[in-house]
């Protein structure tokens, strides 16, 4: 294990040395300490490596990540793994806005809470929350999965394309477009799955499927007040 | 005797000023259809423009510069605040954004290998990077767009700057719509959508809200590319001084400042022709906030919408600007509105010159498609040299008016070059009146 003092070392210095990791590296395990909610830690990692961040972080912790597994031993600013690619992105408290903006690929876990717009343009990428989130949350999603073990705010899934979202709390309300779609035997292995990769312990049968209604695919001036 | 009564005379039949018949029928067009128009293009409105304005040249006062002989220099290097790497361009004029998906691969191609010859970069746009653009540029910019369609940081690392496009001039506040037609199943998959259906692009970034956010995003844009590559910030025309104030405090090295008269790919004509001013009322408010910041000249200001020719360019350096950018004039060089396809413009029911369904994707000239058969009528390499022309005459143009003025650079032409034709054009560019002393705004 290496251990970064982010206090001491500064940022480039931190996100430099875990940037240049190659891929066959035998300095695999990293440990950030005194991250004191900086931001724009751990980004841009490209290697199979393992970071655990001792602490709270800033916006866009583990942002554009690719094949690194990340542990926040703590809560995350606005856009944790933003953009993320691949890998593997767990945040042990809370996360803030935008977690997992746009990401492509991968998997976010958020073991507490996310706040609003979670999961936002999400493009590919797999987010499980085992808390709750909040208000706007998988707004124009385009690919991917968001699991909510919890509740999920006002406007779910609001102008939603092909992701997909399981919930097993209580939704306040429903974006446009977005509604409740039949829980089939594949979405239940699939929602296994995504559980078993989140190392979240949960039934696929209690939780409810919402996805588009696909009515606002074509723009259509008889939905106009629906936009 | 009483003369036969004749006729009366009666009233000329008068068209309102205000009802014309093109209001007219855009009422009745709107009754049938009960849908906004759409199209591509920048305003196509009278507004003020470089053409108010007027170099004073050389006299008694102020020596010219022999053509042909003394030089006068063009290059510009951009991203000198904070980049390792900023880039160095051989002439003041660089290729705006425009997105594969709008354009076809044939004219991302193209405008590449023009600007390449040209010595200047070309900018990607809402739709990721492609090969054809990525290939064929030697300097390429990359944009950073509230959609994200295609972001990877492998991209962002091949780039050679980065731009975050907070808003365009035909737009300010707005984002877009790529229509079902132009969706190609590679136009999706490159924007992780199903092929066919409408792809609506965000108006505000996902992830960020404010200068203040925008300073930590570009931070961490910056620690992702090692802070190599010059970070541009781009705006539509609106509020310019508190934009580019805005745009400096938040870390920009460049500040991209869009005019009405951009042009876009798709939005509603009552957007581009009613949001947003003029890039004549923009660059002086620019400058100013830059100098305020005493900034000037060390965060490059690159301004673009409407330039045509070397004088436009030569007045928006003069003004202050370190670049210019072209979009429209740029797809007109390769090919755009071309009269050789004036059959096929009047099949689509328009003429060469104001074609503007671009989102359609039936461009005659090949370059707003993705239709296999109408890109092909666009031959790159033919189109590239083209464009590579026209650049090197925007630049021949811009250096003879420099010359003119006494300038061996042209970032050497200044306000004082210039007067205005109109009080308007005074105002705005804060410039004298022609044959006065007179700058509206500015006392006595």
């Amino acid at each position: 294990m290496s251990i970064i003092d982010l206090s001491e070392n500064g940022l480039r210095h931190l996100n430099e040395t875990l940037q240049s990791q190659a891929q066959g590296t035998n300095q695999q395990d990293w440990e950030i300490i005194n991250p004191r909610g900086s931001h724009a830690i751990a980004v841009g990692l490209d290697a199979p490596i393992n970071v655990t961040v001792s602490g709270s972080t800033g916006y866009y912790c583990g942002g554009m990540n690719k094949q690194a597994s990340i542990t926040v031993k703590g809560s995350v600013g606005p856009g944790v793994a933003e953009n993320m690619m691949s890998g593997i992105v767990v945040v042990e408290g809370d996360a803030s806005q935008y977690a997992g903006a746009t990401g492509r690929g991968g998997m976010l876990v958020v073991r507490g809470n996310a706040a609003s717009r979670c999961g936002i343009s999400m493009k590919g990428i797999d987010i499980v929350v085992e808390g709750n989130i909040g208000h706007m949350s998988a707004f124009m999603a385009q690919r991917g999965n968001l699991v909510v073990l919890g509740d999920a705010g006002e406007a779910l899934g609001d102008s939603l394309y092909e992701a997909r979202l399981y919930v097993r709390g209580s939704v306040k309300s429903l974006g446009a477009d977005c509604i409740e779609k039949e829980m089939r035997p594949e979405h239940l292995a699939q929602l296994a799955e995504l559980l078993e990769r989140a190392g979240t312990d949960a039934d696929p049968a209690s939780f409810r499927r919402y996805g588009s209604a696909r009515q606002l695919y074509h723009f259509n001036v008889d939905n106009a007040s629906a936009y | 005797m009483t003369d036969k009564p004749s006729k009366p005379p009666r009233t000329e039949p008068v068209q309102s000023a205000t009802f014309t018949p093109a209001v007219n029928a855009e009422i009745r067009r709107a009754a049938a259809t009960g849908i906004y128009d759409i199209r591509g293009g920048g305003t196509k409105r009278s507004v003020p423009h470089f053409d108010d304005l007027l170099f004073l040249g050389a006299s008694i006062s102020r020596y010219p510069l022999e053509g042909y002989r003394e030089k006068c220099a063009t290059n510009v290097t951009l991203g000198t605040r904070f980049a390792k790497k900023p880039i160095e361009l051989d002439i003041p004029i660089t290729i705006a954004g425009m997105s594969f998906g709008a354009l076809s691969g044939q004219a991302k191609e193209a405008l590449g290998r023009g600007a390449t010859a040209a010595g200047t970069s070309t900018t990607t746009g809402d739709g990721g990077m492609t090969e054809e653009e990525r290939g064929h540029s030697q300097l390429l910019v990359y944009q950073y767009l509230p959609s994200r369609y295609g972001m990877n940081p492998d991209d962002l690392r091949r780039c050679d700057a980065i731009e975050v496009v907070v808003g365009q001039g035909a737009k300010p506040g707005g984002g877009g719509m790529l229509l079902g037609q132009k969706i190609s199943d590679r136009v999706a998959g490159m924007r992780d959508l199903p092929a066919g259906i409408d792809q609506r692009s965000a108006c505000r970034h996902p992830d960020w809200t404010g200068p203040d956010d925008l300073e930590i995003k570009i931070l961490e844009l910056r620690e992702i590319t090692g802070w190599e590559k010059p970070i541009y910030v781009k705006v539509g025309g609106a509020r310019p001084y508190f934009d580019t104030a805005l745009a400096v405090k938040s870390g920009a090295d460049v500040v991209v400042l869009d005019g009405m008269q951009g042009g876009t790919a798709a939005t509603q004509d009552v957007f581009i022709e009613h949001v947003g001013i003029p890039i004549l009322g923009c660059i002086r408010p620019a400058v100013q906030a830059l100098q305020d910041l005493g900034m000037h000249r060390k965060v490059q200001l690159i301004v673009s919408g409407g330039i045509r020719n070397g004088a436009d360019v030569a007045k928006a350096l003069a003004l202050g600007a370190d670049a210019v950018s072209i979009g429209t004039a740029a797809l007109i060089a390769i090919g755009d509105n071309d009269p050789r396809w004036e059959d096929d413009y009047q099949k689509l029911g328009t003429t060469a010159g104001a074609y503007d369904d671009w989102h359609e994707g039936m461009d005659p000239a090949g370059i707003t498609t993705q239709d296999p058969k109408l890109a092909a009528r666009l031959d790159p390499v033919i189109a590239g040299r083209q464009l590579a022309n026209y650049l090197k005459v925007l630049t021949l143009e811009a250096q003879t008016i420099a010359r003119a003025c006494g300038k061996s650079h042209v970032h050497n032409l200044e306000p004082e070059d210039l007067c205005a034709l109109t009080i308007e054009a005074a105002a705005m560019a804060r410039v004298p009146l022609a044959g006065t002393d007179w700058i509206p705004g500015k006392g006595f």
